[in-house]
């Protein structure tokens, strides 16, 4: 099978990141023939792509492809899976994430992660967004601690929802409002990088639309991979689209380009419904 | 460029896709007759003829609204993707063509009820009516495109209207040379004239479909593909 792939992901030598092409915004995430291996299984297959820079990247796929998995690479969430072993280079901003000496902590902290299912902590709204800046030792006092929970949660749309309630707990929201409560904890810590995997997937369309919107906000200074079931979802959102097939990226190109002229026989029979 | 002729998981698009494809041939094929009918019933200066051709376009015009209604019926349900998309697109494009082909044929026809008797030379007649199957024979073969593209094919139609244009020139100069021997042939020549323009618009149409036709088929543009070729030979 041949992989298609766009200027922005045609590095030929591993681990060297090549410039962005003009015109490109520079890329944030770069891997280099990234495998992962649950046990003897292998569930990812030299995946080499580069991520844009404050920009929206999709991964789309065929359940049990792999883009879960893929995502997790990119703040080493798979360390905390048994039996789950990792190749290949996956560079943040030129630097080796998968360094033994790198403080996991911190990586996640500049890399945030936002799941399907909304998890927010058993805490108050203001605790679940004071948590992340707190453990990272961000804020000098409690005035700096406020203003940015009160930050996140304006960036995150909530903020007007919940003021007079900041002290109950956020389970006690509605799915879309601890999604977005999700969110705010997850860009408290200033990430460079927001990964979602399916945010969406538990909401209804009004609470996804307000998501999605707040995605486009949050593109302005974050760099922004999201994981969705929905093609709709990714036409919207994302600049990039990225798709894979049995744990191979099969092709990455312009959101528009993927939707309307995919290049490969596999994405196009994906996206218009043919997979047998 | 992606080709393949795999099917829906969902049959009921497939068949809406089907349908589509077949709404269009079938008003291909009303449009054809239209042409057909009302450049016979000019040559015939035959007006109840002309007469059932400016009638007929009523239908067409029906279909049209139909394709619309099923094109955006068919966005707003399945949201179209990709190849999908295109021909959903490309389909709204080529109904509006062949709309367009159909008026030509019902501006001949209306002329044709202004002309009381065949005062003009009969070769002049012949010239529209080679004309008018010229043109038929690409707006066949355009539809043709739709159901199955070939590209060389595709590329020769389009290459194919430039004898179009140029039997139209040929015309108009016999015309021109008619006008200025006897002007009492000006009122005739004039409408002959204006129906063998209906019909090089009418060839222009032909290949809006093809191109419609490639795009469908491979997400590019013909125009720059019979460019690239060009600088290829
Ligand atoms: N913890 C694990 N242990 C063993 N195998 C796993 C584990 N997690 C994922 N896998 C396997 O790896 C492959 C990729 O899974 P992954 O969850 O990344 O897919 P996905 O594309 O995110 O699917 P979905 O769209 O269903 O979320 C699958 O075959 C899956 O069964
Ligand atoms: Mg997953």
């Amino acid at each position: 099978m041949d992989i298609v792939q766009d200027q922005t992901a045609a590095a030929t030598v591993p681990g060297a990141s090549t410039p962005a092409p003009a015109g490109e915004p520079a890329a944030r995430v770069v891997t280099r023939d990234v495998s992962v291996f649950y046990g003897q299984k292998q569930a990812l297959f030299d995946v080499s792509i580069d991520i844009p820079d404050r920009s929206v990247t999709s991964f789309i796929g065929p359940s049990g492809c792999g883009k879960s998995t893929f995502l997790r690479c990119i703040n080493r969430m798979n360390d905390t899976i048994d039996g789950c072993r990792v190749s290949g280079i996956v560079e943040l901003d030129g630097e080796d994430i998968n360094r033994p000496d790198l403080d996991v902590v911190e990586l996640r902290a500049r890399v945030g992660m936002v799941f399907q299912k909304p998890n927010p902590f058993p805490k108050s709204i203001y605790q679940n967004v004071a948590y992340g800046p707190r453990i990272h030792g961000m804020t000098r006092n409690k005035a700096e601690l406020d203003e940015i929970v009160v930050t996140s949660l304006k960036r995150a749309g909530l903020f007007e929802e919940v003021k007079d309630r900041l002290d109950q707990p956020g389970t006690g929201l509605s799915g879309g409002q601890q999604q977005r409560l999700c969110i705010a904890r997850a860009i408290a810590t200033r990430p460079e990088v927001l990964l979602m995997d399916e945010p969406c997937s538990a909401l209804d369309p009004i609470a996804t639309a307000i998501i999605e919107e707040l995605i486009d906000e949050l593109r302005e200074n974050f760099t922004i991979v999201i994981v969705t079931h929905s093609m709709q979802q990714a036409a919207r959102v994302s600049q990039k689209t990225a798709f894979f097939h049995l744990g191979k990226l099969i092709e990455t190109g312009d959101t528009e380009q993927i939707f309307t002229n995919p290049r490969h026989e596999k994405t196009q029979d994906y996206i218009t419904g043919r997979f047998g | 460029m992606v080709q393949h002729r795999s099917e829906h998981i969902v049959s009921s698009y497939e068949e809406e896709l089907t349908h589509l494809t077949r709404h269009i041939i079938e008003m291909g094929g009303m449009v054809e007759q239209a042409i057909n009918e009302a450049t016979s019933a000019l040559v015939r200066v035959d007006h109840d003829l002309a007469q059932i051709v400016i009638q007929n376009d009523k239908d067409i015009d029906k279909k049209q609204r139909g394709l619309d209604e099923m094109a955006v019926s068919m966005i707003a349900r399945r949201q179209p993707m990709a190849s999908d998309l295109r021909r959903i697109v490309a389909s709204i494009h080529v109904a509006t063509d062949l709309e367009r082909i159909g008026d030509m044929a019902k501006s001949i026809a209306r002329r044709t009820l202004q002309i009381s008797d065949q005062h003009i030379s009969p070769q002049l007649y012949s010239g529209v009516r080679h004309m008018s199957d010229l043109v038929l024979t690409q707006v066949s073969a355009a539809l043709q495109n739709v159901t199955a593209l070939e590209v060389d094919e595709a590329i020769r139609i389009c290459e194919k209207d430039e004898e179009v244009d140029a039997l139209y020139m040929s015309l108009f100069r016999e015309f021109l040379t008619y006008m200025m021997e006897d002007p009492r042939n000006i009122t005739d020549c004039t409408h002959l004239l204006f129906c063998a323009k209906n019909l090089e618009r009418a060839g222009d149409h032909a290949t809006n479909i093809v191109e419609a036709a490639y795009y469908i088929q491979t997400g590019a543009n013909l125009i720059d593909e019979i460019e690239i070729r060009k600088e290829r030979r």
